[in-house]
């Protein structure tokens, strides 16, 4: 049916059609309304029924205060902060490698480089555990003083979020224009100023979005976790569903709303430190 | 000749899968050339340059740069820079950044980099912008930023790599003066790479025309113009109308030959021809009239205009053989009426002075 088009719009601007209008917002309510909710009763009273009952602070003070929460929490963030450091590092020397080099079998590697994507997180997690129980991994890590005990869990999430970042650096690549390499070399620097003064400053972008993808990975994993975790550590998320377990808490509102604005500050740095590195030519 | 700055003996570039870019070249580049490589594309002379530079390695064959075996220096070592086709300017770093990374990296002392990179930037007028970021910059101003960076390393030979391509037609002639300007002005060596055969004839001093990998001739501008050696050459430099001809005799200098559509007429050599040779005449050395003309010691040949294509100050006049062959003539349109005087039909005599016409033996 050949819709009359109405005065003064071309027919590339969907945004003017009503029905992808309300699927937009439909989106928007079902993506964000339980975040809101959640924020929202971090702030409500104690109580059981779910209904509002008044504006409080008292949830945050008793999560701050609560020594399992705080633990937990700051498990979570030592091992996501040291897992991302590996993770970068490795995902980043993965890509230059998949983007620099040609060498038999690449495809078959550049696939196996990509499993822990793709790989379900469970196989994952019981393949992890059996690996570092066999080893004795497990052992040795377990009975180390923090921040050691958190070994296996840090080996586990460098695993699987490593490949993150080499698929969103390798992407920044593509755009690379070798003769800036040609002409770093050709201007008297060696392979190591090329890389660290050329190179790097171009993935800059690409380094800061796989870092922050990896983090929030990490951040937030509970199946990889709870495998590859000793008997005595706990991380967040795992605190979270221990404690939901038993009733839902307001403190729990609390301290999820306190790791959103983490991950919600860590983008809008990383989107901060991205903004005058516009896009390489 | 003193000793040349650049000698590449016996190159060849080989490429896994048979295919051989650069094919057996050696050349000689003097101090303070202005050299070209001139041939279409996937010629090879670009992989050529690119060995000169160090970005590529030969396969067989050896090059000297001032006097020294390159095959084990890396491109940072030798005394050669580059204009890249893309520039290549680094997105990252202001302009002034650009021209000082080549003398940092080697550990040139700040300040002296920074004088050094301001009187590069002044040497093509861009000192104003030196805190721009490239992707403020139009593309000849970034293409100057390349020029600047490679100068600032003083190097022996600046190579540029299809400098003027991506320019577009009023910028490629400012910059062409420019280039030699800056030749004349700092007296380095310039190797340049152009598919342009005006780029090569209005900046070079010395020419080489590659073909399929090997050159096919080295000369001044002029000598490849008026007395190229081969087909390709007289055909790949300006325009050209080529006869084949056969030898019937020759005595010394002199040989009578028997040319297709032309008749027979002795013309003056210093090849020894074989059996089979090409006449070729240059289009503004032809003249037409619509009679016969009498003169003695010129080649006439009557046509008939099949197309007339006007430029302004020229027009080029297609005319039909009786054989089927065509000729071209440049008309120069020295009168306001000149063009509107030959008309597609038009019966002519096309004639040239003889001494105007090139035996080619290759």
């Amino acid at each position: 049916m050949a819709k009359q088009l109405e005065p003064g719009t071309g027919p590339l601007e969907f945004g003017k059609r009503k029905w992808l209008r309300s699927l937009f917002a439909v989106t928007l309510l079902v993506l964000y309304v339980p975040i809101f909710v959640l924020i929202a009763f971090s702030f409500n009273i104690q109580n059981r029924g779910g209904v509002w009952r008044g504006f409080t602070l008292e949830n945050y003070s008793k999560a701050w205060n609560n020594n399992a929460i705080y633990d937990a929490m700051i498990n979570s963030l030592t091992i996501a902060f040291v897992s991302t450091i590996f993770a970068t590092i490795i995902g980043t020397m993965v890509a230059v490698l998949l983007w620099r080099f040609k060498f038999p079998f690449k495809p078959a590697y550049e696939g196996a480089m990509a499993l822990p994507i793709v790989i379900p997180e469970i196989c994952m997690g019981v393949a992890l555990l059996m690996f570092f129980q066999s080893t004795g991994m497990l052992q040795f890590f377990s009975n180390t003083v923090w921040p050691f005990n958190l070994g296996t869990i840090i080996i586990a999430h460098i695993a699987f979020c490593f490949p993150f970042v080499a698929v969103v650096v390798r992407s920044r690549l593509v755009g690379f224009n070798k003769q800036l390499e040609e002409a770093s070399r050709d201007l008297g620097a060696n392979e190591w100023q090329t890389f660290t003064q050329i190179l790097i400053p171009f993935m800059m972008p690409g380094l800061i979005a796989g870092a922050l993808l990896a983090f929030t990975l990490s951040l937030d994993d509970f199946v990889i976790t709870f495998f590859t975790s000793g008997p005595e550590t706990v991380t967040f998320p795992v605190k979270i569903y221990s404690m939901v377990k038993t009733g839902v808490k307001y403190e729990v509102n609390a301290a999820s709303t306190v790791l959103i604005l983490i991950t919600l500050l860590a983008t809008v740095i990383a989107m901060k430190l991205q903004s005058p590195e516009k896009a390489g030519h | 000749m003193t000793e040349p700055i650049v000698s590449v003996r016996n190159v060849s570039r080989r490429y896994p899968g048979g295919v051989t870019a650069v094919d057996n070249v050696s050349i000689d580049i003097a101090q303070n050339e202005f050299f070209a490589l001139l041939g279409p594309s996937g010629c090879g002379k670009t992989t050529l340059l690119r060995m000169i530079s160090g970005l590529d390695t030969p396969s067989e064959g050896q090059i000297f740069i001032g006097g020294e075996d390159m095959a084990f220096t890396p491109p940072n070592k030798r005394p050669t820079n580059m204009v890249f086709q893309s520039y290549a300017v680094f997105p990252h770093m202001t302009v002034r950044k650009n021209v000082e990374y080549g003398l940092k990296v080697t550990g040139v002392a700040a300040d002296e980099a920074a004088a050094r990179a301001i009187e590069a930037l002044e040497m093509v007028k861009l000192a104003h912008l030196a805190d721009r970021k490239p992707d403020q910059m139009s593309g000849g101003q970034r293409q100057r930023v390349a020029l600047a960076r490679a100068l600032v390393k003083r190097p022996k030979v600046l190579l540029l790599d299809e400098p003027l391509s991506a320019l577009d037609a009023k910028l490629r002639d400012d910059m062409r003066l420019e280039l030699t300007r800056l030749q004349k002005e700092v007296g380095i060596t310039f190797i340049i790479v152009t598919h342009d055969q005006d780029e090569a004839l209005s900046m070079a001093t010395r020419i080489a025309v590659m073909e399929k990998g090997a050159i096919r001739q080295v000369a001044t501008p002029q000598e490849l113009y008026e007395h190229p050696t081969s087909r390709f050459v007289a055909d790949f430099i300006g325009k050209v109308n080529l006869f084949d001809g056969e030898v019937v005799s020759q005595k010394g200098r002199s040989v009578v030959v028997n040319a297709k559509g032309l008749g027979r007429m002795t013309l003056t050599t210093d090849a020894t021809c074989g059996k089979n040779i090409a006449i070729a005449v240059r289009p503004e050395k032809l003249k037409l009239q619509k009679t016969e003309p009498k003169t003695a010691g010129l080649v006439k040949v009557a046509a008939t205009v099949r197309d007339v294509a006007y430029f302004g100050d020229w027009s080029e006049v297609v005319a039909d053989l009786a054989d089927g062959q065509h000729v071209s003539v440049n008309v120069q349109n020295d009168r306001r009426d000149a063009a509107s005087a030959v008309n597609r039909g038009d019966k002519i005599w096309v004639n040239w002075q003889a001494s105007d016409s090139l035996v080619i033996t290759e």
